[in-house]
């Protein structure tokens, strides 16, 4: 029963997604797209604390040159567990799989994704892949580095196999998310949704959806072919048993590049929908926008080979993959230009979602420039594997798409959970992590400079002042994470109630009550505007109406 | 520049190379920081100038004007693709060995580095070569992929199995400098690390002319060859000698006659067409893939038919046969077979 007296009431909505059934069944046989993105949240924040401890640990051994801590051969499987984890068990599953299951429907006025049930087995995948890569790891774990290069990666006397089959069934988890995304916005669709009028978070899930569909099918080949030259000494790579080592590197890199913008694409979605709201502003350049994400969706496939800058490529084609590499950082430019250029007359008002995207449009233009920087080809040279390149995909990584991540679970999180986190804290955490990320990532950016190799357990100790200050840094950012997980926590429970719209969001999804219903609207909705459209008579009369909202 | 130079942490300009790839460098990292600085205080700028006065407030719609997209896009992209102009015409220096370049063959293990010289002597963990002279690296691995990297000289390259790959630099600041391996190659890649000596070159020659036959013990990674031969200082010399152990010179003859494959006389530097149409350039790395891949471009006229030497022959002695072949040099070979008898090659002369 829908206690439709008053759906709009600001006490706690119920019935609500999360509280209308509660056995244990309902909720790991559930198809409601809205449980399993909140299920698909443990299972990525599970990973990313699992990936930050092992990270913790490596800088730890990271304060001396010699040998401290840890053996060289458990440096070697931590980094490798950092990498495999971070990557395939977080960042390409965050955003898409928790947020983009979560709203995408929602936003465009579904009841749920078209193939439940998929979405269901797209959970099972995950958390198989990732037991499985885990388990194997921590048992006989593999020394590899997350790019698994040949032929040391076939040759190597750790057992990789279970890690590949993991990466594969994680990999298929991210393929069949993909469909149902694409499937979803192409078929269910509500009145007057049209294409022109999809929010911008849409139209990045909608590019990452078709990355993922057609690249990583590219990862799961290669890493069983890995997984056979390893298991039964075909020669597929190895060059001593008549393979070609740099046909991997290629192969590997068309699915790893794209990968980037897997994690990156819905992060920047995030940060159009976010900035929009605490703006009240429509988003300036709408066009713009969603058309560079299919823009770096699309070049993104035509840059893997800036990776084999030498390796042994031709002179010729590091020309092509450096001038292509050049365009995907002119459509990142459209984005973020237009994403400064949506706070103009607005009305900007700084909570913690938008404290995240001042840190995303810092570290993701510097980190994005030290990209096009390396792309340059010759200054790829002397950076090429050195901790230049760790800090600079850091910048993207963990500097963008973790600020998006964590902008989102700011934004979003009264919706999902129908409580507010305590601002304050908020804020604090905020500098904390954005302080913490400086300190930890600059100084490493100097040690590429200098010279310093990355997966090296042993440096040369004119590198160790730099790495101390970089292994200080690591703890202030563990030290924020941890204050993010402990309020958040306090929030599900004792977090002030929020309402269907704490925000005065104009995006559509907050046109349901919080947390959402069963089925997301009681009716369909119609849709006669684009979202965030502050502007118009109609859309703040549909929150006096709908929900009760007087503040305008 | 030399604050920049400090600042950046960056190791001593001691090649060429240097000098310029910090140019590029300073102009790209001052760009990056001066923009990713303006778009964060744009931002903060746009928020204290438009912050939320009252908690209703709304805004007025606004959207963007096409020359403000137009100036966004060309101005990142005639920025972006300068940037990649000066990089690709410094990375075309970069690449192509100056004539005249010295060799050494560098070859790769886990986890050392040994260096020959094309006159005998072999080294290992160190590089000597003299200064204010080009040195051009021939590098191979004979197990997985290394990458030889010299901080100071701002050099990288990988080291593949199976395959040539071909770097150079030239230093002027006699002294010691750091090799380190960039590729991760197990266990101990990070203790997978050697020296480069750069010497005055009459200290260098000195240091050669030292290293005659037998005093630089043979350091073969890949196993005996075989009992050692008298001659084996000299590589050409033991090129010869495995090709003919190895079998090479049933079907490639070295006096210019054709046989069952092409001939070795004047091979090195010859532009030959192969059977797809297409043409190559033969140099260390083609004979070395044809040594390791023969099918993969058969010269026009001969049949497919050689065997792989992939694990058959070690890198060292790949390198000896490629020596070998450079050595046999003529510009007459298709009219004129050269004089003297099979077998006997004919060394360069500088």
């Amino acid at each position: 029963m829908r206690p439709s007296s008053e759906p709009n009431s600001p006490v706690y909505h119920q019935p609500n997604y999360l509280g209308h059934e509660t056995s244990v069944r309902s909720w790991l046989l559930t198809h409601d797209h809205k449980r399993i993105a909140i299920m698909f949240l443990g299972g990525v924040l599970t990973a990313f604390f699992a990936g930050g401890v092992f990270a913790l640990v490596l800088r730890i051994k990271l304060l001396v040159p010699g040998k401290f801590f840890i053996s060289a051969l458990a440096y070697n499987r931590l980094f490798t567990l950092h990498g495999v984890t971070m990557v395939f068990l977080f960042l390409v599953p965050a955003v898409p799989s928790v947020f983009g299951n979560f709203f995408l429907p929602i936003m465009i006025g579904a009841q749920d994704v078209a193939f439940p049930r998929l979405n269901l087995l797209s959970f099972y995948l995950y958390v198989t892949g990732a037991a499985i890569a885990l388990f194997g790891m921590i048992w006989n774990g593999a020394d590899t580095g997350w790019t698994f290069y040949t032929p040391y990666s076939t040759t190597t006397p750790t057992d990789i196999v279970p890690v590949l089959l993991g990466v594969f069934l994680v990999g298929f988890s991210s393929i069949v998310t993909g469909v149902n995304f694409i499937v979803t916005v192409h078929t269910l669709r509500a009145p007057g949704m049209t294409w022109m009028r999809l929010p911008l978070f849409v139209w990045g899930s909608y590019a990452t959806a078709v990355v993922q569909v057609v690249a990583t099918p590219v990862l799961g080949m290669t890493v069983l072919l890995v997984a056979v030259e390893h298991a039964f000494d075909f020669g597929i790579f190895d060059p001593a048993r008549g393979g070609d080592p740099v046909l991997f590197e290629h192969l590997f890199w068309f699915y790893s590049h794209p990968a980037v913008y897997i994690m990156i694409l819905p992060a920047m979605g995030v940060i159009s929908e976010v900035v929009a709201c605490f703006s009240r502003k429509n988003p300036f350049g709408y066009e713009a926008i969603a058309f560079s994400s299919l823009g770096i969706g699309f070049v993104g496939f035509l840059t893997w080979g800036h990776h084999l800058f030498v390796s042994g490529q031709s002179t010729f084609d590091a020309g092509v993959f450096g001038v292509l590499s050049m365009l995907v950082a002119v459509f990142s430019a459209i984005k973020v230009f237009n994403w400064v250029g949506i706070m103009y007359k607005g009305s900007v008002s700084f909570k913690t979602p938008l404290a995240y995207v001042f840190g995303f449009l810092f570290l993701f233009v510097f980190g994005g420039m030290t990209g096009v920087a390396l792309a340059t080809v010759l200054l790829d040279v002397p950076w090429h594997d050195t901790y230049f390149v760790v800090a600079h995909f850091h910048f993207i990584m963990v500097g963008a798409s973790l600020m998006g991540f964590l902008a989102a679970l700011h934004y979003w999180f009264p919706k999902m959970f129908g409580r507010m986190y305590p601002e304050r804290f908020g804020i604090a955490a905020f500098f904390l992590v954005f302080l913490g990320f400086l300190v930890t990532f600059i100084p490493q950016f100097l040690l590429g400079n200098a010279g310093m190799p990355r997966r090296y357990y042993e440096y040369p100790a004119h590198f160790q002042p730099l790495h101390v200050v970089s292994t200080v840094g690591s703890w202030l950012l563990g030290l924020g994470f941890l204050l993010i997980l402990a309020y958040l926590v306090w929030s599900l429970r004792w977090g002030e109630i929020a309402g269907p719209n704490p925000w005065g969001s104009e995006g559509f999804e907050w046109r349901t009550p919080s947390p959402v219903g069963p089925e997301n609207y009681d009716e369909t909705p119609v849709f006669t505007h684009r979202p965030h459209a502050y502007d118009l008579v109609e859309a703040a009369e549909y929150r006096r109406r709908e929900l009760g909202d007087e503040r305008d | 520049m030399s604050f920049l130079h400090w600042i950046l942490f960056l190791p001593p300009q001691a090649s060429t190379a240097s000098k310029w790839i910090d140019q590029l460098h300073y102009a790209i990292i001052t760009t990056t920081m001066v923009a990713s600085t303006a778009v964060a205080l744009a931002a903060v700028y746009l928020f204290v100038r438009y912050r939320r006065r009252s908690p209703d407030q709304l805004s007025v719609r606004v959207e963007s004007p096409p020359w403000f997209e137009a100036t966004i896009i060309t101005v990142p992209l005639t920025l972006f693709l300068a940037w990649f102009y000066v990089g690709y015409v410094g990375f075309v220096r970069v690449r192509r060995p100056p004539p005249g370049a010295m060799d050494v063959y560098v070859m790769a293990k886990q986890w050392m580095w040994k260096f020959s010289y094309p006159e005998g002597p072999n080294s290992i963990g160190v590089l000597r070569v003299p200064a204010r002279k080009p040195v051009r690296l021939l590098m191979t691995s004979r197990d997985v992929i290394h990458s030889f990297f010299v901080p100071a000289f701002r050099i990288k390259e990988d080291l593949l199995p199976g395959r040539y790959t071909e770097s150079w630099f030239q230093s002027d600041l006699p002294g010691r400098y750091e090799l380190l391996c960039a590729e991760y190659c197990g266990l101990q890649h990070s203790l997978m690390r050697g020296e480069v000596e750069v010497l005055e070159p009459s200290e260098f020659d000195r240091w050669l002319a030292s290293q005659e036959r037998g005093i630089a013990e043979r350091q073969d990674m890949g196993g005996p060859i075989g009992p050692p031969a008298s001659d084996q200082a000299n590589l050409v010399a033991e090129g010869l000698r495995i090709a003919g152990q190895a079998g090479c010179l049933e079907c490639h003859t070295v006096d210019g006659s054709p046989h069952i494959g092409p001939t070795w006389l004047g091979l090195y530097h010859r532009t030959e067409l192969l059977e797809t149409g297409q043409s190559v350039f033969v140099d260390e790395a083609y004979m070395t893939k044809s040594m390791m891949d023969p099918m993969a471009d058969v010269v026009a006229g001969f049949n497919p038919v050689m065997p792989t030497f992939q694990g058959k022959l070690t890198a060292p002695e790949t390198a000896a046969i490629v020596e070998y072949i450079k050595s046999l040099r003529s510009r007459e070979y298709q009219s004129k077979p050269a004089e003297g008898p099979l077998y006997a090659p004919i060394f360069r002369t500088k």
